[in-house]
């Protein structure tokens, strides 16, 4: 199993930044890797057995959870998300851009194989948590690892502790006390930045928040179970500018412990958290690679129309 | 290595592996929870197929058509004798008779729920009232109109003694006291006809200068149609399958005995009996001994009530594109 | 709503106000549906002044225990011919407790076997059993109640005789009462799937409203399906299943042919001090009663007495289709009068 650069005409030192990577499946299964502890935002050894062929500096804090090679999402007849492949490591923020229905949401639903609730959805291609193939895992498993957060704000309908609490307490054995889960649903609070706000009254009903408050209630609830990666579907698209604000902190602030994928149609929000971005069009992965590079110098045409704002 | 030609060999080929843990995860509460999901499922299909062919079993076999034409007979040996016309004849006149009066004031109660409805609170109890009488008990709806038809001023529609004592028990009667047991049916049928009609159709027909009533006869009504059609044919599945109505007020004697000397109207003011008030009467439950007879009369009654319903079936199917 | 359309196309509000056919149109239609509300205060005013004498005759006692009911009510039938003679006393009872009792067990029950049934429909059927399963429920709705006591009496009640009634069961109360299948046990089990497609329409409606949202929150975090619904679907949709459970208790308690062919015809009231024993002991709910003295309406005393029992009937079932009416309409829901 090789890394290969699909360098797209340019020489990467000629203009300073790394080229677009691309990963090539050549049909073997990649060895299972443990996960490495990042200590420090730097990562420890690789294993001997992956061997890794590279012609360029893989940033030292970025540690690969997940690896999408060649999805194809096919609804039906129509194909949502063709042929992409992408990295998502943890200590960065991968965003993904594009104009509506061009199936970024779709390759966000892939992840954590909720797409698979539609019944026309066929999957091909493959996704890796830690090296594991998902399609091996079983859902709620691979749930726990990898959460998610919703466009609108779903917080349910009982109390601000309950809400927290669930995943942890609907794990399917034995339900933990609440002292046990007291200290837990504090620091999910603390961390998703809305402990100051509730800490009153952790019984008030969750519905009777604000929409800001509800979505980093909801942020609270899926870091309680401690995933490795989070998914933001458009989190802030129903929100006013200043939830929106608290919320990319949030963002800011955990990308250090979680990997996280958020998908937003805002390209401002994009450049102001996002670490990688990956241009989506039509079901294609049009342009990958860092956000300075994106932005600033984009390799294709399309990427450059987009963010020049041509079309939206 | 070749990128571009391996890059696409994968995309389509859907994913049918195995799950290596499966329900690893699931509490021995889950699991029993997710049995009994569907072990009610399957229960339910389990019933019903075993009722439709029990029914079938044992009532096919003594229909023939004699049975369904030959009138009843009161024969000492019941297993026997006669068939089951009258029956027949009495549910089929009982449910046009019962449709044909809950149709026209049904519409007119949609219309007016769903057109005018002013004052608010009105419309409120009355669409109350309906829900009351849905869930009356037909018993109570039956002895009750006994009482009104045993009243002297409704002499003309039974039989009347010599002494005056109205008999109180007739088609008529009997037909009444069905069209409230259609009605809520005819209501919502119509109701739900005439919400679907988009607003911008009252608007065109207003803008042309036409008042609401003349609207609501030619545009709205002529619209609604398979709708009101609908509510009338679910009643009358009601009023077929209503038993205790027919042995309260409709006398059941075993054959039509007509009233009078008008040709039509003396069926309709006299008593008579239905297949409910005959499988009633030919259980165990009743006087006959004939479980064969009730058998056969119950699968007669039991086709004629799922064809009711399977008619609605194809009108709600048909009516439902229309707007698009 | 008219007066707004007009305004929006330009015409004068007075044209539609003075328009006079329209206004008669909207009269007479009013006073039809007026006719509905009159009609049911009629219903339950003569039903009560009809029954009266039975309620006035016994006072509160109308409502207690005391002497074998069957015994009274056939003194009632046979009373003199005199007026000044009548009798009247009754000790109704047995019958409000086999009603209560029976009522009851199979809500009971239906309100368990229908949210799992629900749950499976919505959340857990394959598509072709779905397919199934929806006529399935749509056929149980539309049996007729007679055919459901053919069914009973014929082979519910003999199935009951053989296989739970022993001798010695049968000894053990022949000094009060006769054991041979009619039962309490038949009645709870026919009800009960009579009154299964009432809730389980009503109960699938609302699963199926549920926001997709919060099911997909749930699993997004990891939760498996069947927790999922049980912890979010289940516990935002309460209130549906309190109304679903209160139409239904109204059909029960309304249900008289179905009972009367299979509970027995013997106004008893079953001990559950006797054990589980006292399932199979037969009774007979106020329905049942009225419909087993239909004959007996013409003698003044007897059929007063029935109508007291219909306007028993009616208050509660009117007050339980009220209560339901308000519950589902505060959901949003809209009853066709689908019973």
């Amino acid at each position: 199993m090789g890394l290969e650069t699909a360098d797209e005409g340019r020489d990467a030192a000629e203009v300073g930044i790394p080229p677009i990577q691309r990963i090539v499946v050549d049909g073997e299964i990649p060895p299972v890797r443990v996960a490495h502890q990042i200590r420090n935002g730097v990562s420890s050894e690789l294993e001997e057995q992956f061997v890794v062929k590279q012609d360029f500096e893989i940033p030292s804090w970025a540690e690969e959870r997940m690896r999408v090679e060649s999805l194809g999402v096919r609804f039906g007849q129509k194909e949502a998300v063709k042929d992409v492949s992408l990295e998502v490591n943890s200590g960065e923020v991968l965003a993904l851009i594009g104009p509506s229905g061009c199936g970024k949401t779709t390759l966000l639903r892939s992840l954590n194989k909720l797409v698979d609730l539609t019944p026309t959805a066929v999957r091909g291609g493959r996704i890796l948590l830690d090296g594991k193939d998902t399609d091996l895992m079983d859902d709620t498993l691979l749930r726990k690892q990898v959460g998610m957060l919703f466009q609108q704000p779903n917080p349910f309908p009982m109390s601000i502790f309950d809400n927290v609490a669930y995943g942890l307490r609907e794990r399917g054995t034995k339900r933990p006390g609440k002292k046990e889960l007291e200290p837990i649903v504090v620091d999910a609070l603390e961390r998703a930045g809305i402990w100051a706000e509730v800490s009153d009254n952790l019984n008030h009903p969750a519905l009777s928040l604000s929409g800001g408050q509800q979505q980093r209630l909801c942020i609270a609830r899926s870091l309680a179970v401690r995933p490795e990666v989070l998914l933001l579907d458009e989190p802030c698209s129903a929100l006013d500018p200043i939830s929106t604000a608290i919320i990319e902190e949030t963002i800011v602030e955990l990308k250090s412990e979680i990997a996280i994928v958020i998908v937003t149609h805002n390209l401002q929000q994009a450049e102001r958290v996002a670490d990688k971005v990956g241009f989506m069009y039509l079901g294609d992965l049009v342009e990958y690679g860092s956000v300075e590079q994106v932005f600033n110098a984009p390799m294709a045409e399309r990427t450059k129309d987009y963010v020049r704002g041509d079309f939206g | 290595m070749a990128a571009k030609a391996t890059r696409r060999t994968r995309a389509r080929r859907p994913r049918k592996r195995k799950k290596i843990t499966a329900r690893g995860t699931w509490s021995i509460a889950d699991r029993l929870g997710l049995l009994l999901a569907w072990a009610t499922g399957i229960f339910l299909c389990l019933v019903a197929f075993a009722i439709t062919i029990y029914l079938a079993l044992k009532g096919i076999q003594y229909i023939n058509v004699e049975a369904l034409t030959t009138r009843p007979e009161a024969g000492a040996d019941q297993a026997e004798t006669g068939g089951f016309l009258d029956p027949i004849l009495g549910t089929v006149i009982l449910t046009i008779l019962g449709a044909a009066i809950a149709t026209p004031i049904g519409v007119g109660i949609a219309i007016w729920l769903t057109e005018y409805g002013r004052p608010t609170s009105l419309a409120r109890f009355v669409e109350a009232g309906i829900e009351i009488i849905v869930g009356a008990p037909s018993i109570v709806l039956a002895i009750f109109g006994l009482l009104i038809f045993q009243s002297s001023v409704m002499s003309p529609f039974s039989f009347t003694a010599a002494g005056g004592e109205v008999f109180g028990r007739s088609f008529f009667a009997a037909g009444a006291v069905m069209s409230l047991i259609a009605l809520p049916f005819v209501v919502g049928g119509t109701r739900e006809a005439l919400n679907s009609i988009p607003k911008h159709v009252r608007e065109a027909s207003y803008a042309l200068g036409k008042d609401q009533a003349s609207t609501i006869r030619r545009v709205l009504l002529p619209s609604a149609r398979s709708g009101i059609a609908t509510g009338s044919t679910l009643g009358m599945a009601q009023i077929a399958g209503d038993t205790a109505v027919v042995v309260v007020v409709l006398g059941a004697s075993l054959q039509l005995a007509p009233e009078g000397s008008i040709p039509v109207i003396d069926v309709l003011k006299g008593t008579g009996s239905t297949l409910t008030s005959y499988v009633f009467s030919n259980s165990p439950a009743g006087e006959g001994n004939a479980p064969e007879k009730a058998y056969a009369a119950a699968f007669v009654l039991l086709s004629i009530v799922i064809g009711l319903n399977l008619f609605v079936n194809r009108l709600t199917k048909r009516g439902q594109h229309k707007w698009d | 709503m008219s007066s707004l359309t007009y305004e929006a196309t330009g015409i004068p509000e007075e044209v539609e106000a003075e328009d006079p056919t329209n206004r008669r149109v909207e009269l007479v239609l009013g006073a039809l549906a007026s006719v509905v509300l009159l009609f049911v205060a009629g219903m339950v005013i003569f039903v009560f002044l009809k029954g009266l004498p039975s309620f006035t005759s016994n006072g509160f006692a109308w409502f207690g225990a005391g002497g074998n009911v069957d015994q009274q009510l056939a003194d009632i039938f046979n009373s003199p011919a005199n007026p000044a003679d009548y009798v009247y006393e009754l000790r109704a009872w047995p019958l409000l407790w086999s009603t209560f009792l029976i009522s009851g067990l199979s809500v009971l029950i239906a309100t368990f076997i229908s949210v799992f049934a629900s749950i499976f429909i919505v959340h857990f059927a394959p598509a072709p059993v779905r397919k199934l399963i929806e006529p399935v429920v749509k056929f149980l709705a539309a049996v007729p109640s007679v055919i459901y006591g053919l069914i009973g009496i014929l082979v519910i009640i003999p199935w009951i005789n053989e296989v739970f009634i022993t001798e010695e069961m049968a000894a053990s109360v022949a000094y009060v009462i006769q054991l041979d299948g009619s039962s309490v046990l038949a009645g709870v089990m026919i009800l009960t799937l009579m009154i299964l497609p009432i809730m389980i329409a009503i109960i699938v409606d609302s699963l199926r409203a549920v926001p997709r949202n919060w099911r997909e929150g749930a699993l997004a975090l990891g939760v498996n399906k069947w927790r999922a619904v049980r912890t979010v679907s289940i516990r935002a949709i309460r209130p549906a299943i309190v109304a679903a459970a209160v139409l239904a208790t109204a059909r029960a308690l309304g249900e008289a042919i179905m009972l009367a062919m299979v509970t027995g015809s013997i106004g008893f009231a079953p001990n559950p001090f006797d054990g589980f024993l006292f399932l199979f002991e037969p009774s007979r709910p106020l329905a049942a009663t009225i419909v087993d003295g239909a004959e007996g309406l013409s003698v003044a005393p007897f059929g007063e007495t029935m109508y007291a029992f219909a306007f028993i009937l009616i208050v509660s079932t009117g007050i339980l289709s009220f209560v339901g009416w308000a519950a589902r309409k505060s959901l949003g829901r809209y009853s066709i009068g689908a019973r």
